[in-house]
């Protein structure tokens, strides 16, 4: 049996690089897919502990996870199309719009 | 006893005239507000009559009459209800305020009737009767003040009665700020006396005050009394315009003349005096205070007199007068001669009053001239004024057998009576023939020599007999009412002190001291009588010679003598030395220091400093908001890391507490 702690600094591992690429990454989709990388980070996290502790809520907690993900990316991605179209380029620098 | 049972309606006569004048006269015809204002002052002479009349009759030997209306002010341990009271001193106070008053009145009517705000003028008149008769009818020094204050009030609105005038406005400025000043005096006295005594009734603080237990205070002593009296004193001296903060007084010569004479000469000065007999008990407590107010009165009666010497302007002349008569009353108040002070208070009404109103009508003759130097040989044109005025002039500078005779005389035996009197005497003496001086030059310049004016622009002309009439009336009280005091002269009974005696009988020695003194007296009283009128017949004789023998000796002496003449008609610079010593450094602190430094500087400096340093706060920290989306997500793993941090490392930092809870 694979010890808990190898999950959990696998979790670690796959969050550190997801909130890298979220950083240093310009391409939208890039970033978005960091975000997907970090959730199942998480979710990595919640499924190990929850066979360590012999308890199902982790296990609860990731389909939660699993399911906003799925909209958030429905979301996201249509948000994506729309700015590809508007400015005809994905580099996420250009949307700054807000900027002072 | 009706009406001593209702003393109210007296003031609330002028009170009712008044409110009606001012809210409904705007439209009505001079006639209409003439019959408000007269009726209302007229029956308020007339309900005061009554209610001397009353008070005479009364089968309780003429006690004091003490009526509670309302209570006013109840907190704590003070109260103050609206009570008025009848004594001796307001009988002759209140016939004098409203008889005065009523002929003043009419007087108005004839010299107002071509002016504009005839309506308000008699409003403000009107108002002023109330606040006045409040002053003289109070039972307490609560209601005393709320009087005090009305009259003042009144003081101002009258002399900046032409308030399109820069002058007049300025002058009802002045008034009203230089009695601040006194009145600031007399509340702490109030505040004093009501610690002291725990009331500021009459009755209760000179019952209490009568107390042998409180001892005579020496020359020196600064006890209660002392300091309380000091203070009543010094809103007299803003009321009645004593040295030092008399000099309001000559410049309310702004408002027009029967104000002059109303509120100027007869009644409203005349309250600080009222006041300091009033409260004679607590002041024989004290010999500093009354060396104080004989001194104080004594220099303001010489320093005013020697002001009227060299005046051009009518009214001028007969403001430093009044200054200088009522520097007299204060005299007699302080050597203990109240009654005489009064007296004086009383005959001064009645000739000062006529000597404004004769010069109102001198003006009024010669379309608006105040200043003497354009007049001259008005005897003849304008008869009635002419003789009305030569009865006053005589009675003020105590010609025997007129009013002032009788009540100068009486000052200046009380002066010469007490220990140390002596210099004050003589200063009194100099103040008469001072006196005579001046107005007998007042009635050459104004009646008598050439023809100054131009009489194809001046058209002189007699006054109305609305005008005439109270002149003549002032005039029979100006000859006759000194009579009061007449048999005194051959040893007989005073009528005007004895009737006084209960109100001031706490001043007086009692019993064979008493009599030994008045015995003295009697025997000084036809000498100094003597020396008096001859003082005074020097001070004719000297105008006579100076304005009606060589004209233009005057010019010559004042040419002779330029800076003492100088000094005089600039009137010691006074109001230059005020204009310097406070004005001056009041301004610049407000200007410079309050208004500048303070306010724009620090408390501006600190708002706007506030805002600044939040605008440029903002400017820098906006840069954070970069608009970069992943400077954003910086700074959300920033802001994770630290929490993490914190939850982490929390219990080490705080030591005590073991690792529980936060994570299991």
């Amino acid at each position: 049996m694979v010890p808990t702690s190898y999950y959990l600094i696998l979790s670690a591992i796959l969050f550190g690089l997801g909130v890298v690429a979220f950083i240093f990454k310009r391409n939208v989709i890039t970033i978005f897919m960091s975000i997907e990388v970090m959730l199942n980070a998480v979710n990595l996290a919640f499924v190990a502990f929850s066979q360590a502790k012999h308890q199902s809520d982790g296990q609860v907690f990731v389909l939660f996870v699993i399911v906003v993900a799925a909209a958030e990316a429905a979301v996201g991605l249509g948000i994506i199309i729309l700015m590809a179209r508007v400015r005809q380029s994905l580099n996420v620098e250009r949307v700054d719009l807000l900027k002072l | 006893m009706t009406m001593l049972e209702h003393l109210w309606i007296i003031p609330l006569l002028p009170l009712l005239g008044s409110a009606v004048n001012g809210l409904f006269g705007a439209k009505w015809p001079n006639k209409i507000v003439n019959g408000v204002a007269l009726n209302a002052t007229g029956f308020s002479f007339l309900a005061a009559l009554e209610a001397v009349r009353e008070f005479f009759s009364a089968p309780n030997n003429q006690a004091l009459v003490h009526k509670h209306f309302f209570d006013w002010i109840s907190a704590g341990k003070f109260t103050a209800g609206f009570d008025l009271q009848m004594d001796q001193l307001t009988v002759v106070m209140v016939l004098v305020v409203t008889g005065v008053g009523f002929l003043i009145h009419i007087y108005s009517t004839g010299y107002m009737a071509h002016e504009g705000g005839y309506y308000r003028f008699f409003s403000y008149l009107n108002l002023f009767m109330f606040f006045m008769l409040i002053l003289v009818l109070a039972a307490n020094y609560s209601v005393l003040f709320v009087g005090w204050e009305g009259v003042g009030l009144c003081s101002y609105l009258l002399i900046g009665f032409y308030f399109l005038r820069k002058s007049a406005s300025d002058a009802a400025k002045k008034a009203f700020i230089v009695n601040r000043i006194g009145d600031f005096g007399f509340m702490l006295g109030m505040f004093l006396l009501f610690r002291t005594f725990g009331s500021l009734d009459f009755t209760t603080v000179f019952a209490a005050a009568a107390n042998p237990a409180w001892g005579h205070e020496g020359w020196g002593q600064f006890g209660t009394f002392t300091v309380v009296c000091l203070l009543i004193f010094m809103g007299a001296t803003g009321k009645s315009a004593q040295l030092p903060l008399y000099v309001w007084l000559p410049d309310a010569m702004e408002g027009p003349t029967p104000v002059s004479a109303l509120i100027h000469a007869a009644t409203m000065v005349t309250a600080g005096v009222y006041v300091v007999a009033r409260s004679n008990i607590l002041f024989v407590h004290s010999e500093t205070a009354m060396v104080v107010v004989a001194v104080v009165g004594c220099a303001t009666a010489i320093f005013a007199a020697t002001i009227g010497l060299v005046q051009t302007d009518i009214k001028k002349v007969l403001a430093y007068s009044t200054v200088s008569q009522l520097g007299y009353m204060f005299l007699a108040c302080g050597v203990g001669a109240f009654s005489a002070g009064i007296f004086h208070l009383m005959t001064h009404a009645f000739f000062k009053a006529l000597l404004f109103l004769a010069a109102g009508s001198v003006i009024h003759a010669m379309g608006g001239e105040q200043d003497m130097r354009h007049m001259g040989g008005l005897s003849k044109k304008i008869k009635y004024t002419y003789w009305t005025m030569l009865m006053a002039t005589l009675a003020i500078s105590g010609a025997p057998l007129f009013a002032g005779f009788f009540s100068k005389d009486q000052i200046l035996l009380g002066a010469y009576m007490i220990p140390g009197g002596k210099p004050l005497y003589a200063i009194g003496l100099l103040t008469a023939l001072l006196t005579a001086f001046y107005m007998f030059r007042l009635i050459f310049l104004t009646f008598h020599g050439n023809q100054r004016y131009d009489e194809h622009h001046v058209h002189v002309h007699e006054s109305p007999w609305s005008m005439l009439g109270p002149l003549v009336i002032l005039a029979i009280l100006s000859i006759f009412g000194g009579w009061l005091a007449l048999p005194a002269f051959w040893g007989g009974p005073d009528y005007f002190a004895n009737f006084l005696a209960p109100v001031f009988s706490s001043g007086a020695e009692s019993g064979a001291a008493a009599a030994a003194a008045e015995a003295a007296a009697h025997s000084l009283e036809l000498p100094l009588a003597g020396v008096a009128v001859f003082t005074a017949l020097v001070g004719f004789l000297v105008a006579f010679w100076l304005y009606i023998r060589q004209p233009g000796k005057p010019e010559a002496i004042a040419k002779s003598m330029q800076g003492a003449y100088n000094t005089l008609l600039n009137k010691y610079y006074v109001d230059e030395l005020y204009a310097a010593v406070i004005i001056k450094p009041l301004m610049w602190l407000s200007t410079d220091v309050l208004w500048k430094i303070v306010d724009v500087a620090g408390i501006d400096g600190t708002v706007n400093g506030i805002a600044r340093g939040a605008t440029s706060l903002g400017d820098t920290v906006r840069h954070t908001q970069s608009g970069n989306t992943r400077s954003y997500a910086v700074w959300v793993v920033i802001g994770a890391l630290v929490v993490i941090a914190v939850i982490f490392l929390w219990p080490y930092w705080s030591a005590a507490k073991p690792v529980t809870g936060m994570v299991r």
